[in-house]
This record gives C-alpha cells, structure tokens and sequence, in this order.
C-alpha cells in the first residue's frame, strides 16, 4: 500500500457504513487502540542537519530503520533527537522515500555511497521510482564491471603453488609474467612474420636467366625455401604441442578458435609430405598452400588491437546481419531490373541475372569498374539508381560497429590504466601498513623505557611521550595481547612470539644460517647449540627495546658480524630477564646501560627505515638510569 | 471555499480550521491530520472520481471496489458537482464517525438511495448488492454463488419493507435497523476509527 494511501484507510474503514446494515452477521470487533498517540513530531539529527517529521510518515515502513524500533538506538536522551552520523545529502532521498513513497536516485551521487547509505537504513533499492531506476541500474552495473576488472589484475598475482603444467600455462597467456615468456612470445611472433613473408616471397618472379622465362623465386630456390618452410611448420608445431599440454581444460582448448587457426596453419605442410607427385592430385595440393596464409592469424595472439577487432565483429554480428541481407536483397532486385532493362541492347554483357549480379555489386560498392556498362537509357537511369541506393544501404550499419569498436577499445585502455594506478595504490598501501607496524614497534620500546623511568622523567617529558593518540595507544596494546598470547616454549622456557619489522624478519632468517656466536658466556654457548633461526630472531628482538637506536633500523647493525658479536655476547644474560625484570629497574639496566654505551657505533650505522628516534636522548635517558 | 483558478488548473482551498472544527465533530488535532492526509494525495485540493476509485481500490486488492467506490463519491459529492472537496469530505466523515445513530442511519440511506427519491427500490439494493460482492472478488472460500447477490437482495428486502410494496422507506429503513441488535452494535464500531 503506497504510503500517502495509508492516511486515508480512516475513510475506508468509514466507507464501511455501506455494509452494515445489509449485513447478516454481526461485525467483528474492531481492534483497541490503546494509548493513541497523537501525532507527534520526530527529529532526525544527520551530521548537524535536523530533519524533522511526524512520527507517523516514518511509521508507514516499518520493516526499515527509521520505521522500526531499530532507531531507538540512536535517540539521543539529551537533546531529545535522533542522531545519525551520515550522509545529510543522501538522508534527503531516504527521508522523501518516507514522505512520498517514491525512492529517488540524485544522479551526482556517488553509487556506492548511496547503496551504503540505503542497506544503513534498510531500503531495499528494488523499490526505486521508475524515474531513477535506469540511471540507478545503469551506474551499478558499470561499477560491477569496474570491480570485475579489479578482480581480473588479481590474477596476474601468481598463486604460490604452482604445477609445472600450470606455470607454463599461464606463461602461455600472459608473456609478460616471465622472462621466458617474453621471450618465447617474441620467437613465436617472429617465426610467424618469416613464415609469412616467405609464402608472399615465394611467388614473386626473381631473376630469369636469359633462355628461360620468368620464374617464380619459389622454384627456383625450392631447397633453400622448403627449409625455411619446414622449420617454421616445427617451430609451429612444437609451440602447438605444448600449448595442448599445458591446457587447463584439452577438450575445451581443442575446440578454441586459435588452436585451430594453429592447425590449420600447419596442416597442409604435413598433408604435403605425406601426399606423393600424384598429377591428379597436386592440383589440390596447391589449393591446399592457400591455407599457410592462416598463419598470419595467430598474430593475433600477438596485438591486442587484432582481438579486439575480432571481438567487436563478434558483438557486431547482427548488425553485420543486417547489412548483409539489405545488400543482398537490393543486388538481386537491382540486378534483375538491370538484366531486363539491357536484354534488348545487342551485343549487351548483361547476359543473365547471376551476372549483372557482378556489375550491381561493383556499382552499389562505388567501385565501379566499367568492365561492364549499361548502354541503354533505361539501363543507365537505373544503373545511377542502383550506386546511389548502395551508398546508403552500405552506410547505414557502419557507425553502430564504429561504435562498438570505440568502446570495447577504451574499456581495454581503462584496464591497462587502471592496472598501473593499481601498482602505485598497492605500493602506497604498503608504505602505510609498514608505518603502522614500526609505530607500534617504536611504541612497545617507548612504552618500556616509559615504566623503566617513569620517575625519573620530568613529567612534561611523560605527557609529551604519551601523546600518540588514545586510538593508537589501544591498537598497540592490542598487538601486545597477541604477543602475549602467542607463546612457544624455547629452551623449557615460557617465550611470547613478538611482531617484528619484516626486513628484520628476513634478514635474521638468512643470518641464522651465516652467523656463528663466540661463546664468551656460558649460556650463550648453550643456547647456541640449541638455536635456531627462532631463538636467533628472539634474541636480536630483545634488543630492541633495550636499545637506543630508532626501531627497525635497530636491526641494521646486526648485518654487521662484529656489531653482532659485541651486542649478543654482552646482552644475552641480562636480557634473559629482561621482561621480568622490568620491575627492579635499578640494578639489571645498570648493567645493561653501561654496556650499551660501550658500544657506540653499532647503533649510530645508517638505518634503512625511519629514524623514531634520535639516539641523544635515549642516551641520556640511559645515563639517567645508569646514575640511579 | 474559495476556487482560485490560475492557468489552467483549479485549486480549491477549503475553510478555515476553525470554521470546519465548528461544522464537524472533529477537533482541531484530527482535521489537520485529516487534511494532512487529504492534501498529500490530492495536491489540487480537490478528489475527482478517478482519483476517489484508485483510492479506494488500493485497500481492496482482491476484488473490484470500482462500482461501490462509485456510490461511496456519490454520496460524498452532495454537492453534485462531479468533485469531492476537503470540506465534503470531513463532514461526510463527520457524520459517520462521530454522528449520532440516527445520522449514521440517515447516511447509509442515502448512500443506498442512488436516485435520492428518498426510497430504496430493488434495482437499487440489487446494484448496491452486487458492488459489494464485487469487492470480494473471485477467490473467497466458501465460493460465492451466482445468486448470492439476489438471494440477499431478498434478505434485505423481507427484513426492511413492511408494508411489502417493493420499496424500502427511510421510515422502515430506521425502524428496522433499531430494532436490530447486531447493526446496532456494528454502529459503534465507528467510534474508534479516527
């Protein structure tokens, strides 16, 4: 029921008098309302704007948001409101939808803020007037297909685990994944053109000597050419034979329009062996040779422009249709009128119908040959006739494949734009994740420092440090629990996993293999035994926090065998109580502190990442702790 | 109320609140929500009988409504003159929601009364008949009849004509209906509409 339509039922339910008195059973007992509301008025505070409405036009939907006890969840007790932080200019349309039952779509919206905006508040977009619904539908599906494309570069993302069949098959279809790709498309396209060239060669009359005529260069370098023949036909093949072997689906790929161009490329070379120097038969041979000029088809494998053309005759095709039969049904009507109209001029070439079909065609085609020219009057009025009909029938379908053509290429360009503004979105986004996670690295070592010296720091120093922002504070602890509650058993002993910078991460997983340890503690010796890459990452990122160079950059000495040395030879003891002993700051960090200022240079080697911190103050701070 | 014409659309606007809270029983709280609804779905301020049938129509989707949504617009045009204005229709409403028994009664037999002859015959009665079962349309369990409409046509006439001359009378109409408990009660159902 529209929903204006619903202030009336009190005059259809009024209308009812009309029944009662002719009625034979007693009424129905009509429903109570208890405690009737009076009408009251509703404000819809969106983003600042105040929209303000009866609280019956919100109530003729009820399966919505707005219509339904939902929105009590965002009634404001103070203001006595409704607050939705949203779109106020989208809100517009949802709230006319209640007012006048039609849903509009403003065209300068974007699409998929709108579709947000509507499943927020519980409109199904089926119910868009018919004014918008086009438009509606129109953007939707142009932005499904944009999203489509999207997924579609996903994948040149290749998927770890791949067979050898699978490899070589996506080498096969996109040549600019690997270098061998790129390099066998290159062969293959260049083995095409030499064969191509070679068949066009082949006929062209080369140097006669003077007793005989002209011969083609063909025969008379039959050798040099059958060899030249005979390895593109292997080439061809081999590429043939491997492409059917690394198919996906052979069945499918047998049946597909290239591998047959392919086919029929090599096809008639074979035929050819096979066949003997039958009289009778060579003449088929040589109609055979015409199809070696397929080959110059699978090219098209080679230029996108060639497939798109290919694909827009293919969307074309009814057009094309069309244009065939109007033409073909104007040459005959022509042809006949023309075979008639010339039948009495003697000497006429117009013989039959079949064959003013020739001269109709060359004239509606505006080629115009003249080999056959209408001598009478009448002929030659209907003859004019004819070429200015053909002009137009021949006109008519062209702009609609222009079109076609037009589109389907720019769409293709859209894809090769969008896919390189992908390659520069994904690397921004990697920048910013990496920011993310060296943030919360730097944080866990300030947060140390900050309980190691809280009262040593003044506190103007405290409130400077702490103020990342509250949500940051939040996500790094968060991270912190997960650290904690990952936990792996080193040595029989109880370790939390930590997040670490991923270049650490590598590096360490490739110096574990390189790096021997000098023992010049006991402990250390054990653990070496025992360590793996694990305990070797473990211990370089308990340097972390104790050090006083900026975070991941931290990791950079550590490329440094000797640095290496120095700094797990003198940190591994105290560092096996680093954790807990953040408690007793005083006599564990001295230790630590004096021995991180007798080592200066490691820290203050070039960092690749960002410096967090700079090393002045970390190193009074030290100095600070070391004093106590 | 005042007909303003401007171009070539006629809009009426109808009396003041006050005025038309003095001619109905309505207060002033209900009339605006009345003509709140009125003008949303007829800017022009006025209902013609298209619009009066498609209204209609939308609250009874089984059936046709069209033929009784015809009487109904001419028992509220008591003008006569081919439209339903915001006035005609709050006091039609008046009288049937919040009027006494006797006005409900009255109204009822004027909406029966297509000629407005001040009788019912039974051509009458046999259209205002088949109108409400049209209303039902075809898909009702038990099925209804090809004679149910006559059959109660004959109901209605054994109930009300007492003298038995083939017309029913205002006289009749309301003697009968008062002494009816059932109709009687179904008139009270009026009270909790608006």
């Amino acid at each position: 029921m529209a929903a204006g339509v619903a202030a009336w039922l009190p005059f259809a339910r009024a209308a009812a008098i009309g029944w009662m008195p002719v009625a034979n059973l007693p009424m129905p007992v009509a429903p109570a309302e208890k405690n009737k509301r009076q009408d009251e008025m509703i404000i819809l505070n969106v983003s600042g704007r105040r929209f303000e409405t009866w609280r019956n036009t919100l109530d003729r939907y009820p399966d919505t948001l707005l219509g339904s006890s939902e929105k009590e969840f965002f009634y404001n007790e103070d203001t006595k409101e409704y607050f939705f932080d949203r779109d106020p200019d989208v809100f517009r349309s949802v709230l006319n939808f209640y007012r006048t039952g039609k849903l509009h779509y403003p065209r300068y919206e974007c699409i998929s803020s709108y579709d947000e905006e509507l499943a927020f508040f519980g409109i199904i977009s089926e119910i868009i007037g018919d004014c918008c619904y086009e438009e509606y539908k129109d953007r939707k599906r142009e932005n499904a297909e944009r999203l489509m494309d999207d997924q579609e570069d996903n994948k040149d993302a290749k998927p770890p685990n791949m067979t050898f069949r699978e490899a070589m098959w996506r080498a096969f279809e996109n040549p600019h994944t690997s270098t061998m790709a790129l390099v066998f498309y290159y062969v293959t396209g260049f083995f095409i053109a030499v064969s191509v060239i070679t068949n066009v060669v082949e006929t062209v009359p080369c140097g006669s000597s003077p007793n005989q005529k002209e011969v083609p260069c063909g025969e008379r370098y039959t050798v040099a050419f059958f060899c030249m023949d005979t390895a593109c036909v292997m080439i061809f093949t081999v590429e043939y034979l491997m492409r059917l072997f690394a198919a996906p689906s052979r069945y499918r790929f047998m049946r597909s329009v290239m591998s047959i161009i392919d086919v029929v490329a090599i096809l008639p070379y074979y035929i050819g062996l096979v066949m003997t120097d039958n009289e009778d038969v060579s003449g088929a041979f040589v109609t055979l040779r015409v199809f070696r000029v397929f080959r110059i088809f699978k090219f098209s494998r080679h230029s996108q422009g060639l497939r798109i053309l290919g694909y827009t005759l293919k969307s074309c095709a009814s057009e094309l249709g069309f244009l065939l039969f109007s033409l073909t049904m104007a040459i005959i009507i022509f042809a006949t009128v023309m075979f008639y109209a010339e039948k009495g001029s003697s000497s006429s070439k117009f013989t039959s119908i079949p064959a003013s079909f020739w001269y109709t065609i060359v004239t509606m085609t505006t080629l115009g040959y003249g080999d056959m020219v209408p001598k009478t009057i009448a002929g030659k009025i209907f003859g004019s006739i004819c070429s200015l009909s053909g002009v137009l029938v021949i006109a008519l379908p062209v702009p609609v494949i222009v079109s076609n053509f037009s589109r389907i290429y720019h769409q293709n360009q859209r894809t090769d734009k969008r896919r390189a503004q992908k390659k520069a979105r994904l690397a921004r986004i990697r920048i910013a994740k990496q920011g993310t996670s060296n943030a919360f690295l730097d944080s866990k070592k300030n947060g140390l420092f900050n309980e190691a010296l809280e009262f040593t720091v003044s506190p103007e120093e405290q409130h400077l440090r702490k103020t990342t922002s509250l949500l940051e504070n939040q996500h790094h602890h968060l991270l912190h629990c997960l650290e904690k509650t990952t936990v792996s058993v080193v040595l029989k002993q109880l370790v939390n996993h930590e997040f670490v910078d991923e270049q650490y991460y590598q590096q360490s997983y490739l110096e574990a293999g390189l790096q021997t340890y000098p023992s010049r503690s006991p402990s250390l010796s054990s653990r070496d035994g025992a360590t793996g890459t694990c305990c070797t990452r473990r211990s370089k990122n308990r340097h972390a926090p104790l050090q006083n160079a900026s975070g991941p950059p931290h990791m950079e000495p550590l490329t440094h065998q000797r640095g290496l040395q120095e700094l797990s030879t003198i940190h591994i003891l105290p560092l096996s109580t680093s954790r807990s002993s953040l408690n007793e700051p005083a006599s564990l960090n001295c230790r630590i502190t004096t021995a991180i200022i007798s080592i200066p240079t490691p820290p203050e080697t070039t960092p690749e990442g960002d410096a967090h911190l700079p090393t002045g103050p970390a190193h009074q701070n030290v100095v600070k702790v070391s004093a106590l | 109320s005042r007909v303003t014409f401007s171009f070539l659309s006629v809009r009426y606007r109808p009396e003041r609140l006050d005025h038309l809270e003095q001619k109905t029983n309505f207060s002033k709280k209900e009339l605006q929500v009345l003509y709140r609804g009125f003008k949303n779905e007829c800017p022009s301020g006025v209902v013609n009988e298209e619009t009066f049938k498609s209204i209609y129509s939308q609250f009874f989707p089984h059936g046709d409504s069209s033929m009784y949504a015809h009487f109904l617009f001419e028992a509220f045009d008591t003008r006569n003159n081919g439209s339903v204005s915001f006035e005609d229709f709050v006091v039609s409403l008046s009288i049937i929601l919040r009027g006494s028994i006797t006005d409900k009664l009255n109204w009822a037999f004027n909406l029966y009364d297509l000629n407005k002859d001040g009788c019912i015959t039974r051509e009458e009665m046999t259209d205002i008949m088949h109108s409400i079962y049209d209303m039902m349309g075809k898909y009702t369990y038990p099925c209804i009849g090809d004679n149910a409409p006559m059959e109660h046509v004959d109901n209605f006439f054994q109930k009300m004509d007492k003298n038995n001359d083939g017309v029913v009378t205002i006289e009749e109409f309301l003697e009968t209906c008062q002494r009816d408990e059932s109709i009687m009660q179904s008139m009270h159902m009026f009270d909790s509409v608006i």
